[in-house]
């Protein structure tokens, strides 16, 4: 393997475990921001105590979250110039100007307000901490804003001219006003709340089955959870919907790769499953729904969708020869499916557990067992964002930006293959070796920790 | 004064607040070598609220450059490369370790968490050393911008005694800003003691950093960066009066003017150029070649003339908030 190939796995692995982390952080301090409001408005003292103690449980699992994320991130950020560096030279003008915006307003936000509101609770009026958490809220979220506005001109360029062999900025206004943001950030944002929400339900669902003390208490937060949970799985639903039907105007070669739609197709027909041959490029088995995909992308059940070997086509056309196709479209597929069926298991599992919490709360006792198995299906969200990240970045090879600069000529020219493989082995080690140390602080703290009702 | 020269300045401001603020969280990590648990403790909850939005100066540096000189960001990443994957490894363990350490109370956990903060100090304070040197001294970047060389070449024994030179300056900078966060009178002595000598050591390495550079590189034949340079060795010798008379402020004060002096003089002995090429001064990345647009530019000063400032005031405030010193009895609080 070449510097090349190890760079892509490199990148994709670090993103990935990234991820894990990052989609906790955007809905957790949301939820942490809610539950800590809840507490400063609330009236009667008692009340306020306890709602204190469960900012500070659920504060404690979203900072040791928090700091994998952050770690993590900075990884990310040298990667651009450690193993990209053609790159940066070629999109700097544009890529860096995002990049840097988000350390001046969010990062320096996130990590000054972070440390006031850990330490500040004895320092600070309630207020002055609650918005510690509202602005820890804010900046990370922002950060994601700049990222996707980064990445979204990699997948959909605008605003830009080609000058002296590089790409330059003319509009910094349509930079952030892409199209492609408003998919990608949206569906972000829903996921991560999703992901946070459905993280607390768990925890909570796990205490309330296991800990008779604190029982009381989590049924609170399980309560909360269902409803903010349920908000980000209806959210990312839609979102992903509309932003694939965006799609088919600004990357169908992507939408038809997920959908592993060779041929251009009136109505186009939806895969369920599909044996991908991407070699001859066609589906040697499959079982479709007639009509399907078309109604998905057109909401009606008439209108063409292009096909894979079409757009390969017009892309010679456009760019000379070349492959064009994704280099993994099985992958893709498949990734699209696993990410929506963990979505629409989501979906019944919160539907399922907002019926117990809401109408039979008295027979929460009944049902332990299906509380206590709740850790297991904790890795849904998890499955469903990496998976989409997958789609989303294999789907734009052979691009690094799409129709500007191939993937093959944006890697750095002075690294050798052994160079990247100590790194590829060293970052996968030590990331390997804190998510156990992670996991196994944050389990510690969440059996140890009771909440109880008495002030 | 055109915007390449405004960035200039203004990556200058950047690498100054990073050196100075980072500076000092690395020095106290790497004071606590040695250090008993209850004392390792507390050196940790003097920088706990801070470290992140410290950390962050190196991180707008890093966004800045890619911003405003995309070829410098490009070629000195891919030149440092496996220098900036120690670092990383480095910053990842410290990061997690200020996070963990006292998530469970095992003895055992927590010294493992407290080295990675000591490795995590150490290794990027003395890198960031190495790659000061070998920007000054320059390094084989090719008509391209490539760098030609590879990692053992950015190790010689001058690159070394940078390094050292940065470990034992972010030290003593740490220590003085210890000593006016520690509120223990007996824990406060020995580490003005400690402060003093390291100051002491500084020093030395200091004059010997100075020969080795005067003698590798073009540094001296300007007049603004031995201005700078000679401020800023008169600063660590006020500092080291400081920490002798056990005046903690005029000693960190100056440890951070030292700090500023150095980084503002390195920058100078650069300018314009910010990259030095060893293999022809045409193939120097300065602020021109290196550049982004004028439009780019100007969109990322109005950014940075926002805020900047903004930032400079809300981390004030938060310094502000934790100005009191720290007791043994605040280490279980946390």
């Amino acid at each position: 393997m070449d510097a090349l190939i190890l760079s892509r796995l490199q990148f994709a692995i670090t993103t990935i475990y990234h991820f894990l982390f990052v989609p906790v952080t955007l809905g957790l301090s949301i939820f942490v921001a809610l539950l800590e409001t809840w507490y400063v408005n609330s009236g009667s003292y008692e009340e306020r105590i306890k709602l204190k103690k469960l900012v500070k449980f659920f504060g404690t699992i979203f900072l040791i979250n928090f700091a994998m994320g952050v770690v993590t991130g900075i990884v990310q950020e040298f990667h651009f110039g450690m193993n990209w560096s053609e790159y940066a030279r070629f999109m700097g003008d544009i890529f860096g100007a995002p990049l840097a915006l988000e350390a001046l307003t969010a990062f320096f936000i996130e990590s000054t307000f972070i440390g006031l509101w850990i330490f500040g609770w004895d320092k600070l009026s309630e207020k002055m901490h609650c918005l510690c958490i509202w602005l820890v809220a804010f900046g990370s979220n922002l950060s994601a804003f700049w990222i996707l506005v980064a990445n979204s001109f990699m997948q959909h360029p605008v605003g830009y001219a080609i000058e002296d062999g590089r790409a330059v900025m003319t509009d910094f206004i349509d930079l952030v006003t892409n199209p492609y943001v408003v998919g990608e950030y949206s569906h972000a944002l829903f996921a991560g709340i999703t992901t946070g929400g459905f993280l607390v339900m768990v925890v909570s669902a796990w205490k309330i089955a296991t800990d008779e003390e604190s029982r009381e208490m989590f049924v609170r937060t399980l309560r909360r959870a269902v409803l903010y949970t349920m908000l980000g799985v209806l959210g990312v639903m839609g979102s992903g919907h509309l932003h694939a039907q965006y799609l088919a105007q600004a990357n169908p070669m992507k939408l038809a790769s997920f959908e592993a739609l060779w041929e251009t197709e009136n109505p186009a027909p939806f895969a369920i499953v599909a044996d991908i041959n991407q070699e001859m490029r066609r589906n040697d088995f499959e079982i479709i729904i007639p009509k399907m995909f078309t109604f998905m992308v057109h909401n009606s059940f008439s209108g063409e969708v292009k096909g894979i070997n079409d757009l390969q086509k017009e892309a010679v056309e456009k760019y000379g020869s070349g492959y064009y196709i994704p280099n993994d479209v099985c992958g893709m597929f498949w990734s699209f499916r696993a990410m929506v069926g963990a979505g629409g298991l989501l979906l019944m599992i919160v539907f399922v557990t907002g019926c117990l919490v809401f109408f039979c709360r008295s027979k929460i006792r009944e049902h332990h067992c299906c509380l206590k198995l709740m850790p297991l299906l904790l890795p849904l969200p998890f499955i469903a964002n990496s998976a989409g990240w997958y789609i989303a970045e294999a789907g734009r090879q052979p691009w690094i930006v799409v129709g500007l600069q191939k993937t093959a000529v944006a890697v750095s020219p002075n690294l050798s293959a052994g160079e990247v493989w100590i790194t590829l082995i060293g970052f996968t080690a030590i990331y390997l070796f804190l998510a156990v140390l992670a996991v196994f602080a944050a389990v510690m703290f969440i059996r140890r920790t009771k909440i109880t009702e008495e002030v | 004064m055109d915007l390449n020269i405004v960035w200039f300045i203004l990556i200058t401001v950047l690498f100054t607040g990073f050196f100075i603020l980072e500076g000092f969280d690395y020095g106290v990590g790497i004071m606590m070598i040695g250090r008993p648990k209850n004392e390792r403790g507390q050196f940790v909850r003097a920088i706990g609220p801070v470290w992140d939005g410290n950390e962050v100066w190196m991180i707008t540096a890093g966004g800045a450059t890619f911003a405003a000189f995309p070829h410098v960001y490009a070629t000195m990443f891919s030149t440092f490369y496996l220098a900036l994957f120690l670092m990383l490894l480095a910053l990842i363990m410290r990061g997690v370790a200020f996070e963990l350490r006292g998530k469970l109370q095992y003895s055992d956990w927590i010294n493992f968490w407290d080295f990675g903060i000591i490795f995590g100090s150490f290794v990027p304070a003395l890198l960031w050393g190495v790659a000061v040197v070998n920007l000054l001294r320059g390094l084989p970047i090719n008509f391209e911008m490539h760098y030609v060389g590879n990692f053992l070449n950015l190790l010689s024994p001058c690159a070394l005694v940078g390094g050292i030179f940065f470990v034992l300056l972010f030290t003593f900078h740490g220590a003085n800003f210890l000593s006016i966060k520690i509120a223990d009178v007996g824990l406060l002595q020995d580490i003005q003691k400690k402060s003093f000598s390291l100051g002491l050591s500084a020093l030395f390495n200091y004059v010997l950093f100075a020969a080795v550079m005067a003698h590798d590189t073009d540094i001296l034949s300007k007049p603004g960066t031995i201005i700078f340079l000679g401020l800023s060795v008169a600063a660590v010798i006020m500092s080291c009066m400081g920490a002798k008379a056990g005046n903690g402020c005029k000693a960190f004060l100056s440890s951070t003017l030292a700090i500023a002096f150095l980084t503002i003089g390195f920058f100078t002995a650069l300018f314009p150029r910010i990259m030095v090429s060893s293999i022809s001064p045409d193939f120097s990345l300065n602020i021109y070649n290196a550049a982004s647009t004028p439009h780019t530019l100007m969109l990322m000063t109005i950014a940075a003339a926002i805020f900047v400032p903004i930032v400079l005031c809300y981390q004030a405030w938060s310094y502000k908030v934790f100005k009191d010193r720290i007791t043994p009895a605040d280490v279980h609080y946390h």
